[in-house]
């Protein structure tokens, strides 16, 4: 029974995500026709009405697009993931994250307001650290996830910045009303600033060299997460975010410079990269990078052509890049490695895979009659239609291409053909749901190639639209007759032939060649090193343990902070030097007076608390007499209390001169500062007094306690009704602060009586 | 602490601060007193309690773990807090109900929340540093 139990864990959280993802692609399925005639689907919900804060989501082409994307590869991914992860302990953990992450993505692409939009940007962020961290008996999935956490979330708090930002500029929270209304962000002072603040939200998500470093580290997560969250679906939520504010920021030099170069270095830097590895999921995890990249580069751009170039690019990306994962996933299950050099004669034992894994390589290599083709042909004619350096953008994408139509090669090639390797252990057909994903895939990716318009018209075409703002539909078709595109399609696949065959020299010599450069992982341990040492150094001087030094600081920064204000804001009063007094107000003070001797002088920790104890009964008995009984009755018990909790306490501890007693110099520094607070303290309380008192809210709580609060006590009214958040904000403290205390006094007790 | 005397003393005052603890609780919305003070009484109590009789003694007398008393009146202030979300009025606004025409309302019980977090904590605090010492 308790076998079976383990076997069926994860069945229910698996297939759950599964229908899920499916019941979501056939939902978005229903809207396409809608949407793809130019309708905008819209639902509120009030959230915090008083901030212009709502729960509100919005449908239209670009929307629907990634939630197409993201449900549609989400339910292969499930399929895979089952298998994959069987006899996994923790699956039922590993299919709730990946519920969790697949509505946090949905929720970030359906999203109208920038507060909603930001929310499940950071719910993204975190369901993105727990896959990455899964296998978190391994140091380095959990160093990868708290990496890839601090980078996105330090991105992330970039954005939220951004965000308010441009509501303010815009006039609006709601992205839909931002974008359309010719809001004239760009002309705003606060253009720069917005850019920036978003830019770095976005290029941090989206992996954009110099913050690229983490992405290529979160393929610790298992692949089935590498697949879905860390190509396909997650790092696109940076292109998202730039297609979604596309219509009211860009067209500025600013814009499209930064966007270009960003992105064309990253292409170009992570295709070299990724020519360099021979872990294939980490030569993958670079194209990714690579991808990114060019996505970024394209939406620099203005020309409509450019953006449907990166919409159409998009889409052949996810899906050759999740089949290719999935590919790579199936030969790691089956063979335990992913080392190229130690790959080779597959095809007898997977030849489905491997035909699948051809057919997305010709997709991603941009072979005809694939998707991938009529993506490539865009990128070139987009790339010719760009403002900024067609030059710079076709160079760029034609140097990242020739790389990948290489990579493709080796990816699709070396693991399949050629003389059979010896494995650890013996690799055989993988299960249907491993192989069903990448076929599925390759399938579809061969489909849209054939026939383009349907995809084109509506899918495509919708979302460019919704990117550039204007109403434009381009054509899809598989051929284009001879242009300048398709020349530079043939000499792409000419230099990635080129590249394919010296892959090995090329492979040995960027080693050698990047060996040396500094590279993002070190900077960001650079970086995290001198933040965590200046916490030492910060700690070690505020913090050294010693309780006189943090009462010191204490004390010295109040009266210095209360004390220069009072000079400073001429507050000083002085009362007549004999007030008029009764005579039992002055025997109470010296009773005051004397119990604060008393600690100085005392000899014994018990006679200087209960000095202290006379202290506090003596102001006590002054609430008293000025009308406070409530708060005296308080203060009394309070003392009581007091002077018991820390009699129990001290019977405890070492004799009193052994270990307290500070040295002379020492003292004379703890009698100034004393001097010195009390000095202060009496100077504003006097200062108080002669101000007049503004009656204001006693007014009002006496008018209203009884007919607001239904209680004659005003205080406690005060405490319970009026201002009871207040109090249930301290009482939430006092007990937090009691279990805490509890938790130190046994663990003492516990470690003591280990020892 | 062994004394005849204060134990059999105790018995008799601890009673009496108790009701008196719970007198101060209940008038307090009227006049000088309320959860807090009455908080404080009470925990008076259970503490000379402890000195009389030992920390185990007054664990059976309180039956329950004072830990628990102090997160029970956090989970009774935030029930009173609740109530008025079904009038839909914002959290913790005081509702009232005069069955008999006593009048009882949400800042009653939202005082008795106040009441045992203060017993509770003290409590807490208190015996674990007693046993430990």
């Amino acid at each position: 029974m308790a076998e079976r139990g383990g076997e069926s864990r994860g069945q229910v959280p698996g297939w759950a995500f599964v229908l899920l993802s499916l019941a979501g692609v056939v939902f978005a399925l229903t809207l396409v026709p809608r949407v793809a005639s130019g309708e905008v689907l819209r639902v509120a919900i009030p959230w915090l009405p008083s901030f212009g804060v709502q729960f509100s989501f919005f449908v239209d082409g670009l929307s629907l697009l990634f939630a197409l994307l993201i449900t549609g590869i989400g339910v292969f991914i499930g399929l895979y993931a089952r298998a994959y992860m069987h006899g996994h302990a923790q699956t039922g953990a590993f299919f709730c994250y990946l519920i969790f992450f697949q509505a946090s993505m949905l929720g970030l692409v359906l999203a109208d307001n920038i507060i909603t939009l930001f929310v499940f940007w950071e719910l993204t962020t975190v369901s993105s650290f727990l896959l990455i961290g899964f296998d978190h008996a391994s140091e380095k999935a959990r160093r990868n996830a708290w990496q890839a956490l601090l980078v996105t979330g330090a991105g992330g708090l970039a954005l939220l910045a951004g965000l308010l930002l441009l509501a303010q500029a815009g006039g609006s929270m709601e992205l839909s009303e931002l974008m359309t209304a010719e809001s004239g962000v760009q002309e705003h002072p606060l253009y720069l600033g917005i850019l920036v603040l978003i830019l770095l939200g976005a290029f941090t998500k989206s992996a954009q060299v110099p913050f690229h470093f983490w992405l290529p580290n979160a393929m610790a997560a298992p692949t089935p997460v590498s697949a879905y969250l860390h190509s396909a679906t997650m790092v696109k939520a940076g292109i998202y975010l730039l297609a979604r504010v596309h219509p009211s920021l860009s067209g500025t030099p600013e814009w499209i410079w930064t966007l270009t170069i960003f992105g064309a270095v990253t292409a170009v830097w992570a295709s070299i990269v990724a020519m360099r590895q021979t872990d294939l999921k980490l030569a993958l995890a670079y194209t990714t990078v690579m991808a990114l990249g060019t996505l970024t580069m394209f939406l620099g751009s203005e020309a409509h052509i450019a953006i449907t170039a990166a919409m159409t690019f998009l889409v052949v990306h996810c899906l050759y890049k999740s089949a290719l994962f999935m590919v790579i996933g199936i030969i790691d299950h089956e063979t335990g490695t992913r080392e190229v050099d130690r790959l080779g004669g597959l095809f007898r034992a997977m030849p489905i895979t491997a035909v699948a894994a051809a057919a997305a390589a010709f997709s991603m290599a941009g072979f005809p009659p694939f998707l991938g083709f009529i993506g490539k042909e865009l990128k070139y004619e987009g790339a010719l239609a760009v403002a900024s350096e067609p030059l710079l953008v076709a160079g760029a994408a034609i140097a990242a291409n020739a790389l990948m139509v290489g990579l493709a090669a080796v990816v699709a090639i070396r693991p399949f053909y050629g003389a059979p390797r010896t494995y650890d252990r013996t690799p055989h057909r993988p299960p249907f749901g491993m192989w069903i994903g990448p076929v599925f895939m390759a399938l579809l990716g061969l489909t849209f190639g054939v026939g383009p318009e349907y995809v084109g018209n509506l899918l495509i075409n919708p979302a460019a639209n919704a990117v550039a703002g204007i109403q434009k539909d381009v054509k899809f078709a598989l051929w284009h007759g001879v242009n300048i595109p398709l020349m530079m399609s043939i000499l792409t696949v000419a230099l990635g032939v080129a590249v394919f065959i010296f892959s090995d020299t090329l492979r040995r010599w960027l080693a050698s060649a990047l060996g040396h450069l500094l590279t993002g992982d070190e900077a960001y341990d650079g970086v995290k090193g001198a933040i965590l040492k200046l916490a030492d150094v910060q700690t070690a001087i505020l913090q050294n343990g010693s309780l006189r030094r943090y009462l010191f600081v204490v004390f010295a920064v109040t009266a210095a902070g209360v004390g220069g204000t009072l000079i400073a804001e001429g507050g000083m009063a002085w009362p007549a030097l004999w007030p008029d007094v009764p005579i039992y107000e002055w025997a109470i003070v010296v009773l005051i007076a004397a119990g604060a001797v008393v600690p100085m002088a005392a000899r014994s920790r018990l006679a200087g608390i209960c000095g202290l104890g006379t202290v506090g009964s003596g102001v006590a008995l002054i609430f008293l007499i000025y009308g406070a009984p409530d708060v005296a009755k308080t203060q009394l018990l309070v003392e009581v209390l007091f002077v018991v909790m820390i009699s129990v306490v001290f019977l405890k501890l070492p004799r009193f001169a052994e270990t307290t007693h500070p040295p002379k110099r020492g003292r004379l520094g703890d009698l100034t500062l004393a001097a010195i607070s009390g000095g202060v303290m009496t100077l504003m309380t006097l200062a108080v007094l002669d101000t007049p008192l503004n009656d204001h809210l006693t007014k009002y709580f006496e008018a209203n306690s009884v007919p607001g609060g239904q209680g004659g006590n005003i205080v406690n009214v005060i405490l319970v009704d009026f201002r009871a958040l207040d109090t249930f904000g301290e009482i939430v403290v006092v007990a937090v602060a009691a279990l805490g205390a509890f938790g130190l006094i046994k663990l003492r007790s516990t470690r003591a009586g280990g020892s | 602490m062994n004394s005849l005397i204060l134990s059999t003393v105790a018995r008799a005052v601890i009673a009496l601060m108790v009701l008196f603890s719970l007198y101060l609780l209940i008038r307090g919305h009227n006049l000088p007193g309320g959860g807090f003070v009455g908080g404080l009484v009470a925990a008076s109590a259970f503490l000379l309690h402890a000195i009389a009789n030992g920390v185990p003694a007054t664990r059976r007398l309180l039956r329950v773990d004072p830990r628990a008393i102090t997160m029970i009146g956090v989970a009774v202030a935030i029930i009173a807090g609740l109530v008025a979300a079904f009038q839909g009025a914002p959290f913790l606004t005081g509702v009232w109900a005069f069955p008999g025409g006593v009048p009882l309302g949400t800042p009653l019980l939202f005082d008795v929340g106040v009441y045992l977090v203060v017993v509770g904590a003290v409590v807490t605090l208190v015996l674990a540093l007693e046993e430990d010492a």
